[in-house]
């Protein structure tokens, strides 16, 4: 079936486009409770600027965020707070697990830190690190970018337990023996 | 004035209530009886010799090896140590304050060992001291408000002794 489109109007799928806009426009729940939080902090900064990736409205209200950034260990005490924050996000939402502590407990190997928040909230994004430098969350959030693109559906079916288990586009493409998507040099040589 | 006078003054004042010192130390402490902490303490905050005005740090110290083998090496008396870290920003000097503990009230594993509070001489003593008994284990008495400060109010044991076991879990949060 062949369908005249008229000047300015464009046809797209309605998931393609839901997604499209999900994933540019990201807005952070930043869970700062240690250094990685400075990085994060720098990451918002001028000098990485994450606007350039649509996710720089930080909100310290879960309900008005769909990104939860992790940065730092995470205590007994605090999880149930963190859980809370979490349930009180409105879906569609994502977290990044934003350096060592947040993922696996990092140095902190002690009787009162949470080994891995991944335990008790879904996690997208792992950002390993020390803290992670800036351009480290940036990959992480482009590539949540690519899993929400991928995956993203109008009626929300990526939140389908399957579907969240799919290795993310960069590892296929490894597997594939591609190249690894690379961002363009500006002004510099190759 | 220098530690070692200042440990003269503090034996003629309270004779043997004053249990130890070592006045060439690095940091000069003076070790006092548990019971008269308040007391001495008082006089070194008053007397015009002293004026001790700042607890900067209180901290305590667990003196015991959880390893058997390695026990019989060990140098100390197992015991516990509250260490009173005081300045004066008055006359400019330093001293720190000692009393020794048993680990265990009564020998009774559990039982906390009590000292009376200083939370009356210096008044951020009230917080030191909950953090000394929420890691150490060392109940204060006379205390205001002597709750666990960094753990939760649940929490079981006290974290810095060194024979604490880890908990597997808490509220069902896996530990290790």
């Amino acid at each position: 079936m062949e369908i005249e489109v008229p000047e300015n109007v464009a046809l797209t799928k309605l998931d393609w486009l839901a997604s499209w806009c999900r994933k540019n426009s990201l807005w952070p729940m930043p869970f700062a409770t240690a250094c990685c939080g400075i990085e994060l902090m720098a990451t918002g900064a001028s000098r990485h600027d994450v606007a350039r990736f649509g996710a720089e409205v930080f909100r310290f209200s879960p309900r008005q965020c769909d990104l939860m950034i992790v940065a730092g260990r995470v205590v007994m005490k605090m999880l149930p707070v963190l859980q809370r924050i979490w349930l009180q996000m409105p879906e569609p939402k994502w977290c990044i697990s934003m350096g060592a502590c947040a993922s696996t407990g990092g140095i902190f190997d002690t009787y009162s830190v949470v080994q891995g928040i991944d335990r008790f909230i879904p996690v997208d994004m792992y950002v390993p690190g020390c803290p992670p430098r800036p351009e480290q969350l940036i990959q992480a959030i482009i590539d949540l970018q690519d899993k929400i693109q991928r995956e993203g559906s109008f009626l929300g079916n990526e939140f389908i337990t399957d579907a969240r288990q799919q290795p993310k586009r960069a590892l296929q493409e490894l597997e594939l023996g591609q190249l690894p998507r690379s961002l363009p040099i500006i002004g510099g040589k190759a | 004035m220098s530690p070692a006078d200042i440990h003269q003054q503090l034996v003629r004042q309270f004779g043997d209530k004053i249990t130890g010192a070592n006045v060439t130390a690095l940091d000069p402490w003076v070790e006092v009886a548990p019971a008269a902490i308040v007391e001495v303490g008082t006089y070194l905050r008053d007397d015009p010799a002293l004026l001790f005005d700042a607890l900067n740090d209180l901290c305590a110290v667990d003196y015991f090896e959880p390893d058997a083998k390695k026990a019989a090496k060990f140098a100390h008396q197992p015991h516990v140590e509250v260490v009173y870290h005081l300045y004066s920003y008055t006359l400019k000097h330093h001293l720190k304050v000692k009393a020794k503990l048993p680990r265990w009230k009564n020998d009774q594993a559990g039982e906390l060992p009590e000292i009376p509070s200083v939370s009356k001489v210096w008044l951020i003593g009230e917080w030191h001291e909950r953090e000394a008994y929420d890691l150490m284990g060392i109940t204060f008495t006379n205390h205001p408000n002597l709750r666990r400060i960094l753990c939760p109010e649940d929490w079981e044991g006290h974290a810095l002794r060194k024979d604490y076991d880890f908990p597997l879990e808490y509220h069902g949060i896996r530990g290790q």
